[in-house]
């Protein structure tokens, strides 16, 4: 087994690449490895709760991330800075998440055997 | 060491797959192993057939498929990043209605269980691309 790390930086509605990000992720899930999410930067967005677009069109990838506890997928990590430089904290956020300080990063990603930029 | 390669991104958009290609190529030459190219988001269209630039640009299309001729290499390419970008391998263009056969000689198409099962049998994993 080994421990898996994704790391999320983008903010929603970014065409497909978040429905993809997540297949690798769930895959990963499936073949029973530890698997962690760390949001950075304007992917702390992703969590960001009433994403409601009135346009059927636009779909909200928040079902995806609600779904994540069904594949046992329950460390969510987020950068308590990137939060608090866009006026946001734990409760503004779907689902709960631990919070790392921006200093802790490096150390975090160095623990992870396989680190994914997606 | 056993490395995994993933690309992220298409050939003309970045350098990245130039610089997955030549670390592949300098690595096969130091006697390192490469477990398998896993090819994702815009990555897959380093697979179409059809890309036709201009030969003076030594096109990567041609050097990926020497490399898989000459060293084995397995470029797999998402069969949902494919899809979704419309490459399609043939049988799974008949199984859609379609006709095409866009996969350019040396790659296949497989799942994203194959881009685990490099991660797993892997030394390191190396991610080109954004």
């Amino acid at each position: 087994m080994k421990n898996f790390l994704f790391v999320m930086r983008q903010p929603p509605f970014q065409g497909s690449r978040i429905r993809e990000s997540m297949d690798m992720i769930m895959t990963v899930a499936a073949f029973d490895q530890c698997v962690k999410i760390l949001f950075l930067d304007d992917g702390v967005f992703l969590l960001k709760s009433n994403q409601n677009p009135d346009n059927p069109d636009l779909k909200t990838s928040t079902p995806l991330f609600a779904a994540l506890e069904l594949y046992d997928v329950e460390e969510l990590w987020v950068e308590g800075e990137s939060l608090a430089e866009r006026g946001l904290d734990p409760s503004h956020l779907i689902l709960p998440v631990r919070t790392l300080g921006r200093t802790e990063i490096a150390f975090f990603l160095a623990k992870a055997d396989i680190v994914v930029n997606c | 060491m056993k490395f995994a390669i993933q690309i992220n991104s298409a050939p003309w958009e970045s350098q990245a797959c130039e610089t997955a290609y030549q670390f592949s190529r300098a690595s096969l030459t130091m006697g390192h192993e490469i477990v398998r190219i896993f090819f994702y988001y815009e990555g897959a269209y380093n697979g179409l057939r059809w890309m036709s630039p201009p030969d003076d640009e030594n096109p990567l299309i041609r050097r990926w498929s020497e490399l898989a001729n000459e060293h084995g290499v397995d470029l797999t390419i998402c069969i949902s990043a494919a899809q979704r970008r419309g490459l399609l391998e043939q049988s799974e263009a008949k199984r859609l209605g379609k006709s095409d056969n866009d996969l350019a000689e040396g790659f296949r198409i497989a799942g994203l269980g194959l881009w685990v099962d490099a991660c797993l049998k892997a030394d390191r994993l190396l991610v080109f691309g954004a």
